[in-house]
Parts: structure tokens; sequence; C-alpha cells
């Protein structure tokens, strides 16, 4: 698998830098009950190496717990599955995550938090400064490094979120629904800023929004239903991020639509 | 502008009170001294207040000191080391329910009439509200983080003292806030149960001559202490988590 044809300049977003063409990954067997309600069993999802995958399903459907278990953050009490890498090594340590409501310490700078991976592992701090630095002059936060992010806007705090996740340079990205809590146009901006930076990982994005897996995916996946299934994957034309008004992204978005509504008891779209 | 008319209003009030209640129980000053005669008596018998003053302040300092440092450990140690929380929380619990005060005379017999037992009457007072206090915060680090810190392989230890110690201090700060205004007690009811020297003596003393007014000038020093104490402390805590109330504006 390559990256797609979407070159960036700056070489920490580059791909081939350290995390190799992506890394493809197979979830399988992917199971989550609570007492006697099964919310999913033997589900299973591929993340083609170096490619943005969507995960689109109503709220409680279980998305984040499949995220969560790629992300090895389930204990197994309620959830479980196998996970298997292309080059058959362990995903563990080549995941970076960013989280739905934005993880960032109250009490840190915008600088202090994007290096917080590198001090957390008691690695040098100097080269990781003058890197994220660097990365948050990308993600347009250049000027804000010692703001707190209580001074800062939902945006930009997502926007420190997808700088410190960039920071740990992980082949694997797992994002869980990051641009719900943002107002329509800024999530359209940092969509579009995220579609960049992330071009040439693999990517697992997990939403609730239809125009933005149409916008931001490969491949995109409907998570409907209980127990939950997992739909054929949509491959929408061209390549991300797609124009949100565009007439196929606009055509696709009703079919996800009715995919959401339509199939299963998840009726409701978020 | 308001920040220096309340005190004043405040102050003004609660001497025009205080006044009131001495013109309301016929100026009999033995029982009740009036502001101006405590104020005149304070500053005839400066030197001697002074110099209680400064044994119990010493006192308090000290133990304020003392209990935050042994309650701070206590919780990073309960919090780190699951055996220890499991054997030592119910006693630590157990503690709280034996009065400090009944051990204030067992105190004194071990630790003598000194400085020694009103220290560690001041640090078993305070040692459980900042323990309790900072142990309460260092486990209820929000998820997330602790999710994060987990992506990026961080150490337990490196977990603890880059976001969970971070993320107690508001709950630190209560603890030491309410550690701040207890503390003069434990100093006051150590004194008062033996001692040679400070405010609480020199208070059980001037009690026993009938020397009302020398007491009420003790209580008065006491307290402005011990507002003192609590302002400063709040102002630091305030400056210590100055991220929270940027967060909760």
């Amino acid at each position: 698998m390559t990256p797609d044809g979407q070159s960036t300049t700056d070489h920490f977003s580059d791909p081939t830098a350290q995390a190799g063409a992506g890394l493809g990954v197979r979830l399988s067997g992917a199971h989550l009950s609570y007492d006697d309600t099964r919310l999913f069993d033997d589900l299973s999802l591929t993340l083609t190496a170096g490619r943005m995958t969507v995960l689109l399903g109503p709220s409680g459907v279980g998305k984040s717990t499949v995220l969560r278990l790629l992300a090895g953050l389930e204990d197994g009490a309620h959830a479980r599955a196998t996970i298997r890498c292309d080059d058959g090594g362990p995903l563990t340590g080549r995941v970076a995550y960013m989280a739905q409501r934005d993880s960032l310490l109250p009490w840190a700078s915008v600088l202090d938090n994007a290096v917080l991976g590198a001090r957390l592992r008691g690695e040098p701090l100097g080269p990781a400064r003058d890197r994220a630095r660097a990365l948050l002059a990308e993600v347009g936060l250049g000027d804000r490094l010692v703001d707190r992010p209580g001074a800062l806007s939902g945006g930009m705090r997502q926007r420190v979120s997808l700088a410190r996740a960039l920071m740990e340079d992980r082949p694997v990205v797992l994002m869980d629904e990051p641009f719900s809590a943002l107002d329509f146009l800024t999530r359209l901006r940092l969509q579009d800023l995220t579609a960049r930076l992330l071009a040439g990982r693999t990517v697992l994005l997990v939403t609730h929004d239809p125009l933005e897996a149409l916008r931001m995916g490969h491949a995109v996946h409907v998570l409907h239903g209980r127990p939950a299934t997992l739909d054929e994957a949509l491959v929408p034309p061209g390549a991300p991020p797609r124009d949100p008004t565009d007439r196929d992204v606009l055509a696709l978005q009703g079919e996800l639509l009715h995919r959401l509504t339509g199939a299963g008891h998840g009726g409701a779209v978020a | 502008m308001m920040r220096i008319v309340r005190p004043v209003v405040t102050i003004s009030g609660l001497l025009a009170l205080w006044h009131g209640a001495y013109l309301l129980n016929g100026r009999r000053s033995y029982l009740l001294p009036s502001p101006w005669e405590t104020l005149q008596t304070g500053v005839a018998r400066f030197d001697s207040l002074w110099g209680h003053a400064l044994v119990t302040w010493g006192e308090i300092l000290l133990g304020l000191m003392l209990g935050t440092l042994l309650g701070t450990i206590s919780a990073v140690v309960l919090v780190s080391w699951a055996t220890a929380r499991r054997w030592l929380m119910p006693l630590l619990v157990v503690s709280q329910a034996v009065p400090v005060f009944a051990l204030a005379p067992l105190l004194v017999l071990w630790l003598g009439y000194g400085l020694g037992s009103k220290v560690a009457m001041a640090t078993l007072i305070i040692y459980f509200p900042v323990a309790s206090a900072f142990l309460d915060g260092l486990r209820r680090t929000e998820p997330g983080w602790l999710d994060q810190a987990r992506m990026m392989n961080a150490g337990r230890w490196a977990t603890l003292w880059h976001l969970r110690l971070p993320a107690a201090l508001p709950a630190l700060a209560s603890g030491l806030r309410v550690a701040a205004a207890v503390a003069p007690i434990g100093a006051v009811v150590g004194e008062w149960v033996g001692s040679s020297a400070g405010l609480g003596y020199l208070m059980l003393h001037a009690n026993a001559r009938m020397q009302i007014d020398v007491m009420f000038a003790a209580l008065a020093l006491l307290a402005v202490f011990s507002v003192a104490l609590y302002r400063i402390v709040d102002a630091a805590m305030r400056r210590l988590v100055s991220w929270q109330t940027e967060t909760n504006a």
C-alpha cells in the first residue's frame, strides 16, 4: 500500500520518515456486552495501511469501544478482540490516540501539552520542543505556545491535540470523534488540516457525522443495529479531504443516512 | 476598592457589636471588657503578649508544615502502593475516630511541656484533612488523561509525577485551607493541657486571675494570626492552581 498522492512539505508528517508506509491492522472476533446485552459479537474490521478508515454509527452502538480495543485500553471485562498487524508485530506502542474531548492538561502550556509524550517517557525535551514548535506552527498555533488550554477555543484545543498525536509519530492513529464538539465551519477546517497532516498513516476515525465520514475516509463502514453489524465498506470516489459541496459526496451522504436510519434499530442519527 | 471597604466594614461592625454587648452588660469589665480596654491592655502588656504569641505562632507554623509534609507523603504512598492502601486506609479512618483533644494529655506526658507536644497536636489535627483531600484528588485523575498516558507508553512514576500529582493539586489546596483554619486549635489545646508559654497558656493563666482583658487581648492576637494565616494559604493555593479558575471561568 502506498500513501495517497497528497504530498506534504513538512517532514514530520512524511509517512516515510519513521512511520513507514503505514501499517495494516486487522481486528477480528470483537465482542462487547454489558450484563445480558450484547452490543456486538464477532465483529471484524480491517484498517488498510496508509489509509483512513472511518467507522460511522449512531451514539451508543459501541464504535468507541472498537477504537479502544485497538488502542488496548479495554481491560477485557466487557470487551475483547484479536488484533493482528501486517508485519506480525504487536500493535501496542505503535498507536497514537486522539480522544473525543480534548484531553489536554489544563495546567500545562500549549507547548508543554504537545511534548507530554516525550516528558512522560523521560525523553530529552529539547529536541521534542523544537519538533513541537514546528508542528504547532503547522496547525496554526505558532503564536499561542505559552497559552494554557483554558485560553483557547475548542477548535484550537483540538489542533493542539492533533499536534500532540503527530508528535508521537506512530504508524497508526486512532481518532475518537475528534471534531464532534466543534461548530460546522471549524470542523470543516480541522478535517482538511487533519487529512493533510495524517496522509500516509493508517488511521481509524470514529464519528457519527456522515458528511465527516465522506470527506475524510478512504473507506467508510457503518456500524448499526443490536447486536451491531458492520456494513460492507463504502469507498467514496476521489481523494480526501473531499469537497463537502461535491455532488457525489452529497449523494453518498444520502446513502449513508439511509444506512444509518434504515437498517437495524439504531434509528437516531446524532 | 470593595476589597478594602468590605473588611473595614466587617471589622467595624464586629467591634460595634462587641462594644454594644459591653454596654448591654452594664460595663462590667471583669466579665466582658470593651474593645478599647482590650486594646489598652494589649498595648500596656505588649512585651509579654508578643513573646507568648511568637511561641504559639511558631507551634502553628511548624505543625502546619509537618502535618502537610506527612499528609502529602501518606497520600502519595497510599495511592501508589495498593497493599499499603488496603492495610493503612482503615487505620487512617479509625485514627480520626479518636478525638485529637483526648490525646493532648498523653502527648504532653510523652513529649513534655515544651514545643514538641503542641507541634504534635497541630500536626495530628492537620494531617488527616491534608492526607484525605490529597488522596481523593490523586485517585480521581481524569480517565482520559490516564488513557492518553498509557498510549504514550508512560511509566507508573512518570504518570504519577506529571499527571496525577498536578491534577490533584486543587484537592490538596482544599485540604490545606482546612488545615490552615484548624491548625491554631491544635496548638492552643496543647497549651491548655500543659505548657509554660504561649497564648493558650497566657489565657489559662489570666483566666485563673480574672484578668479578662488579658484573655481578650490574647484571643484577638490569635484571631488576627489565624485569619492572616488562612488568607496567606488561600492566596498561595490560588496561585498554585491558577489554571483551575481559568477553566472554570
